[in-house]
């Protein structure tokens, strides 16, 4: 395993090199001096997730809102203020689990839950018709990452991959993770990872770029997969900035995944991205030169033909609405016409005055597997430019209910659809 | 000596009254109040002033001491029990607690200039605002202890601590033991 120092040094080598071989481009170091006597020998260079943040006053009030510790209690979730279509019912399904993100479901029912911020591993049970929630693990590094097989949990953290077999006979007394795949960086930025299993019985995860932009070292910014006991590492695309969901479409099992884009361009540029990785091992999504596939970075742009160099994307999703979780629908309970239709989960922005995005969306494909069209499905996590909930994640049940994870409510939601309207409903 | 802790405890209540803390919370408050000093300001080397501090970054910080994502042995020990509940109601009294003022003495104007640019530089005053007052999860920096800043800036340098996102981390890897001195200086003697 390397150490933090060892990749902040390639990091910096890395932006020195680019910096040199592009002189006359706006480098990573600062030109002017800092005012006042000097104390060291050369100015400190502006920290990454600074770079091109403008200093007039409406830059300056926009800060990415952390979300909270403490889980919302279930009966104060925001259900009733988040629209579905017509015949669409939304309830909880569970709650008390602060920043609930990516979720799988074991082959007994328990739905795992992976966390950001509060580093832990959450499992929800139902005994007795009764659901629990059962913090299963803590303190791990970030560990995002959650994939199912056989019996196995498979966890990613930042700088591991690690598995657990038997869990759901074990979810009283967790067995110690086994540690498969440990070649990884430990950088925090965008070191949180999305993992899941393809068709292939292979490990899907992001090593996203350790900055807002940058030149990323050659061990970043990009997709890899390994055997399910962590053997036969490759890299499978290259250029993307940072994943947070990704999923196989039925029938061809492309990857399609989302991608966020760089912060501080602008407020309307770039936009996030939908993808899909047609020729593994061969496709370059752009970063750190492009963004949004034609959008030439101001630094790093210079000199590039995005049009020609960039798997373009398939759909432009917003402006840092941050696109996380995306799930094709293959069930028979929602109409047919959702049938393997993508849902993706827009976070919302935080790099932006008006924040967009706190919704699902629904993408359309069309027989060629591009996109036909993509529009808001559930909506209503950003009230008067706040969010009262933030999508991340969805997981498609064997009866065919879509759940939704909240991180920022620490919750799962339940989306069905023609069921009978219950009592439950009435008491929101 | 049971006198003088009695009078300590009058004066800490005064302090308290006088900052809008209501009666009932004084004793729950006591216990951190002892360390971290009446009034919102700490007279513990390298323990910080709470006074004024943005009440979800207190609860960021309580959350994580709890949990063990954040070492400190006093604060890990005394979070251990506490509930959800435990913790929100101490960051929403801490949060009442009157700033900390400046240290006394008067402050060296070079140290500080040089401080005050780099803080602009690094674009301290944009999450920690312009008064270094500090909002929602970044907490205030005005007028905190320079052992305590000193020592924040290092433990996230060594990544010794960690903080709820990578923004610190992101944030000091570019800083030398030279910038984090100035810096200290400075948030701690502003004016």
């Amino acid at each position: 395993m390397q150490s933090h120092a060892t990749h902040r040094t390639v990091l910096r080598a890395a932006a020195l090199a680019a910096a040199l071989l592009a002189p006359f481009s706006l480098a990573a170091q600062p030109a002017a001096p800092s005012p006042g006597p000097a104390t060291a020998a050369a100015p400190a260079p502006v920290p990454s997730i600074f770079i091109d943040r403008p200093s007039t006053p409406e830059a300056m009030k926009i800060a990415p809102p952390a979300p909270p510790p403490i889980p919302t209690a279930g009966d104060k979730l925001p259900v009733a203020k988040l629209t579905v279509p017509k015949g669409f019912k939304l309830e909880v399904f569970a709650s008390g689990m602060a920043g609930a993100r990516s979720l799988v479901r074991g082959d007994k029912g328990t739905i795992f839950v992976g966390t950001w911020m509060v580093n832990r591993v959450y499992a929800v049970t139902e005994r007795n018709g009764k659901r629990e929630v059962k913090t299963l693990y803590s303190n791990l590094f970030h560990p995002n990452g959650m994939a199912f097989k056989n019996g196995t949990l498979y966890i990613a953290e930042v700088n591991k991959i690690s598995k657990v077999e038997h869990i759901e006979d074990n979810l009283d007394h967790p067995p110690a993770l086994t540690a498969i795949y440990t070649d990884l960086p430990s950088d925090e930025p965008h070191g949180w990872k999305y993992l899941t299993i393809g068709p292939d019985n292979k490990l899907y995860f992001n090593v996203g770029a350790p900055c807002n932009i940058c030149m990323p070292p050659p061990t970043h910014a990009q997709l890899r997969r390994i055997n399910l006991d962590g053997s036969g590492a490759e890299v499978i695309a290259r250029g993307i900035r940072q994943v947070v969901g990704m999923d196989f479409q039925p029938g061809s099992n492309v990857l399609y995944f989302t991608e966020n884009q760089r912060d501080w361009l602008s407020e309307e540029l770039p936009n996030d991205k939908l993808n899909r990785l047609l020729h593994p091992g061969k496709d370059f999504f752009g970063f750190p030169y492009c963004h949004q596939g034609n959008v030439p970075d101001p630094q790093f742009g210079w000199g590039h033909d995005c049009l020609k160099e960039v798997a373009q994307p398939l759909a432009l999703l917003g402006p840092h609405s941050a696109p996380l979780g995306a799930r094709f629908y293959t069930g028979r309970m929602l109409p047919a016409a959702y049938r393997n239709a993508l849902f993706v989960a827009r976070h919302g922005s935080w790099n932006k005055s008006k924040k967009i995005g706190g919704d699902i969306i629904v993408v359309h494909l069309n027989s060629d597997g591009t996109v036909k069209s993509w529009k808001p499905f559930l909506a209503g996590f950003l009230v008067d430019n706040n969010y009262i909930g933030r999508p991340v994640d969805m997981l498609q049940m064997p009866d065919g209910a879509l759940l939704i994870s909240d991180d920022w409510n620490g919750a799962i939601y339940r989306l069905s659809y023609g069921e009978a309207k219950t009592s439950k409903r009435a008491e929101r | 000596m049971g006198t003088r802790r009695h009078g300590a405890r009058l004066v800490l209540a005064l302090a308290l009254a006088a900052s809008g803390v209501g009666a009932a919370a004084q004793n729950r408050l006591e216990p951190c109040l002892a360390c971290h000093g009446a009034e919102g300001q700490s007279q513990t080397p390298e323990v910080p002033s709470l006074g004024a501090m943005p009440e979800k970054y207190t609860l960021i910080q309580l959350f994580m001491f709890r949990e063990g994502m954040r070492a400190a042995a006093p604060m890990n020990d005394l979070m251990k029990d506490a509930t959800d509940d435990d913790l929100q109601w101490f960051a929403t009294e801490i949060a009442k607690l009157p700033p900390p003022g400046p240290p006394a003495e008067a402050a060296d104007a070079a140290r500080v200039a040089r401080g005050k640019a780099l803080a602009e530089q690094q674009h301290c005053n944009v999450c920690h605002r312009a008064d270094f007052s500090g909002q929602e999860n970044v907490p205030r920096l005005k007028n905190q202890r320079e052992d305590y800043l000193l020592a924040t800036l290092r433990a996230y340098k060594s990544a010794a601590r960690r903080g709820y996102d990578a923004s610190m981390a992101e944030v000091v890897q570019s800083l030398q033991e030279a910038a984090f001195e100035d810096l200290s200086y400075f948030l701690a003697h502003d004016r």
